[in-house]
């Protein structure tokens, strides 16, 4: 039993780093322009299928030089999507922004569905599929790499909005657009770098988990509902939140696929993420609001 | 009569269709799914365009009308009819239920949370097989008949839901012109103003949710008996998803503009059958162009071009004959 | 009996405390205006009021029934309508319709007799219409009636509020700021209109920045101080108040109209 849970925790904690990324990505962006980005999903899809794109086939690129053109191909759309999609509807309602990002994300994903087609492709290991042995337990060399690349960013990310300037200025962008605009701080580029930053972190998401989990034209939706999910979990506008909200949410899937049932740990996730917004709608992490009249 | 001239003109026009073309595909077939999907825009723009309240759920609804409807009559072997009220009873239960903790929220956590609950539904149907049938679907669902009057053509479902979409625009319209739906607008609006006024906003977004719940329920019925089969696929997150756009399509807060929404919509895949492979990039691109560029939609935009042009020239005729008053 | 009687009043909001033990009443058929620097605390005590914010402690009686505990619509429901400081106008109804919201406690018809538009329904909806039509024309909005509320000037959308909170037939009515944002004619038409409006019976609890508007329409002026409580009086004895004149930025009463 005991070897059973260690199993389920490992592969949480892979699932759960995974989402961790993309909620951080839907903090990053939710944080800059208020705007909740239903196509972050998406950023992991293309992240994912460039770099099955740019190795495949005799002339492919070796996968560390296809993982980098993919983070910044990604990177672009995101940067398109805030400038051709997002920032002509400034001062949209709420819902205007949330059905534009959706319309972005189907939009996305019939790109990639011409592209690539319906298929489901892997991408290599980046370090061998010889399973590794924890206890009773095993983990695959990749699901290591899922987990430190996530620590790996998300105390990169840390670092940059906490200890450089720009990633300072994004901030300041967030907390008052007017006073940034003062200060000297352009903010339309601040915007386009907060939707580059957060693509890469979902391109380099999907590169990481993909050859475990592999990759189609829509593996973007499920893991774009878990990103946000994730975000809601741990407070909106806490990116150190959706972290936890994110790790939070693997290992209860996990354990729900392997103590409860598999067919239902996406349910059960869902059910516990209604729970926390009807009884904490402020997150597991987040600070409750006052409304102003 | 000035208050419903466009609902006599749909009527008519939806009446005569199939005698301007009789036997036509696009009319009795595709006609039928447009009805279908008009009655569900029309019940989630009460939710929605009127009431200000997203809901990227309201698929879950239409679901489980149609999967009581199915079971009851494919594995208990029950008369269709009360099948269709027992699906009203239990959506509006559920719909209750789930109403007043969901509609709390705004905005963001809203879409999130109706969206889970469509996700939740969804995943039940496709993992209860032993009653849903499971991805499968379940088959043979038997057809409506009234009094020996069996419901078995084409052309019989085209006046069945034809009959009943009117009758569904009839009271959605009745309804947005009352003190009701004046409390729905006005929530959407300004909920504390609403408040001030003596509106029960929690009761009344309740109200709507269960409202537009039963409606969509009750489409749920008769989809199942019209299609003979249900599948999970026909009530997942992307089918919500369809249903907001034809609504934002067609125009919030407009019960025409949500049946045109629907109508266009429903027809746009079969003209773009040729481009099938574009479908869905296409489908996005609508959403998001619309959005951006139209966000009022189709229908009121139209509108809105139009009463900007009269009511130019009756805000002039206003200042001209006030001089004298001030 | 006070219309409205309220006892230590009380709220903070994370540690900080924004009313603290206020106590005044407010007698029938009056103007009553609360004034007080920026920041006093006095939306806040207006939300309190309405309903919206629960104090700490306290209590607010109107007509010796108890507000605190209630919701903004039961407050309602028992006489008291309110406008906003920032406006909270249903931009996406016409004019008419804005007011007809008022009319929602005047008339009961449940939702299921107005989808089926029982013959009930138009007798209610004709007597909406004409409530509406006579506040809005108390109001001096004949003009606007049938225009959409997004399409209109701000200083109308104020008095647009002031016949809404009026189609309810409210006993007290909540002034939140009515003159601020309105240039000097519009400020003079709002001052006539509050004199009406307490000459047909209805209390007014005022707040204003505009002193001139309010030590002409007031019968009594309370002022409030970092949610304190400063003076309480006639127009006359609250000018000549030192402390009053103190709080005012080195004593200079602003006269603006």
């Amino acid at each position: 039993m005991f070897d059973q849970i260690l199993q389920f925790l490992l592969t949480g904690i892979t699932v759960g780093s995974t989402y961790a990324l993309v909620g951080l990505g839907f903090a990053i962006i939710y944080n800059a322009s208020d705007v909740v980005n239903f196509s972050q999903g998406e950023f992991v899809m293309i992240g994912a299928m460039s770099a099955v794109a740019l190795t495949a086939g005799d002339t492919g690129l070796p996968l560390w030089v296809a993982a980098i053109a993919a983070v910044l191909i990604t990177m672009l759309v995101g940067m398109a999507l805030q400038r051709f999609a997002i920032a002509p509807a400034r001062g949209a309602s709420v819902v205007t922004t949330i059905i534009i990002t959706i319309g972005a994300s189907i939009f996305l994903r019939g790109i990639a569905l011409l592209v690539w087609g319906k298929d489901l492709f892997p991408l290599p290991s980046f370090s061998g599929d010889e399973p590794i042995q924890i206890g009773n337990a095993t983990i695959l060399p990749q699901s290591l790499w899922v987990m430190g690349g996530a620590a790996l960013l998300v105390f990169g990310a840390q670092y940059f909005f906490n200890h450089t300037t720009l990633g300072k200025a994004i901030l300041a962008c967030s907390c008052n657009k007017t006073a940034a605009h003062l200060v000297g701080i352009n903010v339309s580029i601040m915007l386009l770098v907060a939707y580059g930053l957060s693509a890469a972190l979902g391109a380099m998401a999907g590169i990481l988990v993909a050859p475990i989990t592999f990759t189609s034209y829509d593996t973007g939706v499920m893991l774009g509902l878990k990103g946000f999910s994730a975000a809601i979990l741990g407070g909106m506008g806490n990116p150190m939140g959706a972290v936890a909200g994110g790790l939070l949410l693997g290992l209860i899937e996990s354990l729900a696929a392997g103590l409860i049932s598999s067919g239902y740990k996406d349910a059960i996730g869902f059910i516990i993420l209604l729970l926390v917004l009807f009884f904490r709608p402020s997150g597991l992490f987040g600070k409750a609001s006052v409304d102003r009249v | 009569m000035r208050r419903l001239g466009g609902f006599y003109l749909l009527a008519v026009a939806v009446a005569a269709l199939p005698f301007i073309f009789p036997d036509n595909y696009f009319v009795t077939v595709v006609g039928v799914s447009a009805g279908l999907h008009a009655i569900l825009a029309v019940s989630l723009n009460l939710l929605m365009g009127y009431a200000g309240q997203i809901s990227l759920g309201h698929a879950a609804f239409f679901g489980m009308g149609a999967y009581t409807s199915a079971i009851l009559t494919t594995r208990y072997g029950w008369n269709p009819w009360p099948t269709i009220l027992v699906g009203l009873a239990f959506t509006g239960v559920i719909a209750y239920i789930v109403a007043r903790p969901i509609l709390k929220l705004k905005g963001h956590y809203l879409a999130m949370a109706t969206l889970g609950l469509g996700i939740i539904v969804h995943i039940v149907i496709v993992q209860m097989g032993w009653l849903t049938g499971g991805p499968d679907g379940l088959g043979s669902i038997p057809t409506l008949s009234l009094f020996g009057w069996t419901v078995d053509t084409d052309l019989r479902w085209y006046a069945v839901i034809g009959t009943l979409l009117m009758l569904v625009i009839w009271l959605a319209l009745n309804l947005i012109d009352s003190r009701s739906g004046r409390a729905l607008r006005a929530l959407h609006g300004s909920e504390v103003a609403a408040e001030m006024m003596g509106i029960d906003t929690a009761a009344t977004k309740t109200g709507v949710f269960v409202l537009a719940a039963l409606i969509a329920s009750l489409a749920g019925s008769v989809f199942a008996h019209q299609q003979a089969f249900v599948s999970p696929g026909s009530f997942d997150f992307f089918f919500s998803i369809e249903l907001v756009t034809m609504v934002v399509l067609g125009g919030m807060a407009s019960t025409y503009g949500a049946v045109l929404g629907a109508i266009i919509l429903t027809f746009l895949p079969e003209l773009l059958v040729v481009f099938e492979d574009y479908e869905v990039m296409i489908f996005g691109a609508i959403l998001m162009g619309m959005m951006i560029f139209l966000p009022q939609g189709l229908f009121i935009g139209f509108q809105d071009l139009l009463r900007k042009f009269t009511h130019r020239r009756a805000v002039t005729k206003k200042e001209e004959s006030s001089h004298g008053v001030a | 009996m006070a219309l409205l009687d309220v006892k230590d009043l009380t709220i903070s909001f994370g540690g900080v405390t924004a009313i603290a033990d206020l106590h005044f009443e407010v007698p029938e058929s009056q103007v009553y205006a609360v004034i007080g620097p920026n920041g006093a605390g006095k939306t806040t005590l207006f939300n309190m009021l309405s309903g919206i914010y629960k104090p700490n402690e306290g209590s607010i009686k109107f007509q010796g029934k108890e507000i605190v505990g209630r919701m903004p619509h039961q407050v309602a429901e028992m006489g008291v309508s309110r406008t906003f400081q920032n406006l909270q106008m249903f931009f996406n109804m016409s004019v008419l319709d804005n007011v007809k919201v008022g009319c929602h406690l005047r008339t009961r018809s449940p939702i299921w007799s107005a989808a089926l538009r029982l013959p009930s329904i138009l007798k209610e909806e004709r007597q909406a219409q004409a409530w509406a039509r006579e506040a809005l024309i108390f109001c001096g909005l004949e003009a606007y009636i049938d225009q959409p509320a997004d399409s209109l000037p701000y200083g109308v959308l104020k008095r647009v509020e002031i016949a809404r909170a009026l189609a309810a037939q409210p006993k007290l009515l909540l002034m939140d700021e009515p003159a601020a944002g309105l240039n000097d004619t519009e400020t003079v038409e709002m001052r006539n209109l509050i004199r009406r409006l307490s000459e047909t019976g209805i209390s007014v609890l005022l707040v204003e920045h505009n002193m001139g508007l309010v030590m002409q329409v007031s019968d009594r002026i309370l002022v409030i101080d970092y949610g304190s409580r400063l003076a309480e009086g006639l127009p006359e004895e609250i000018q000549n108040n030192p402390k009053v004149i103190e709080a005012y930025l080195g004593g200079e009463v602003q006269y603006a109209v």
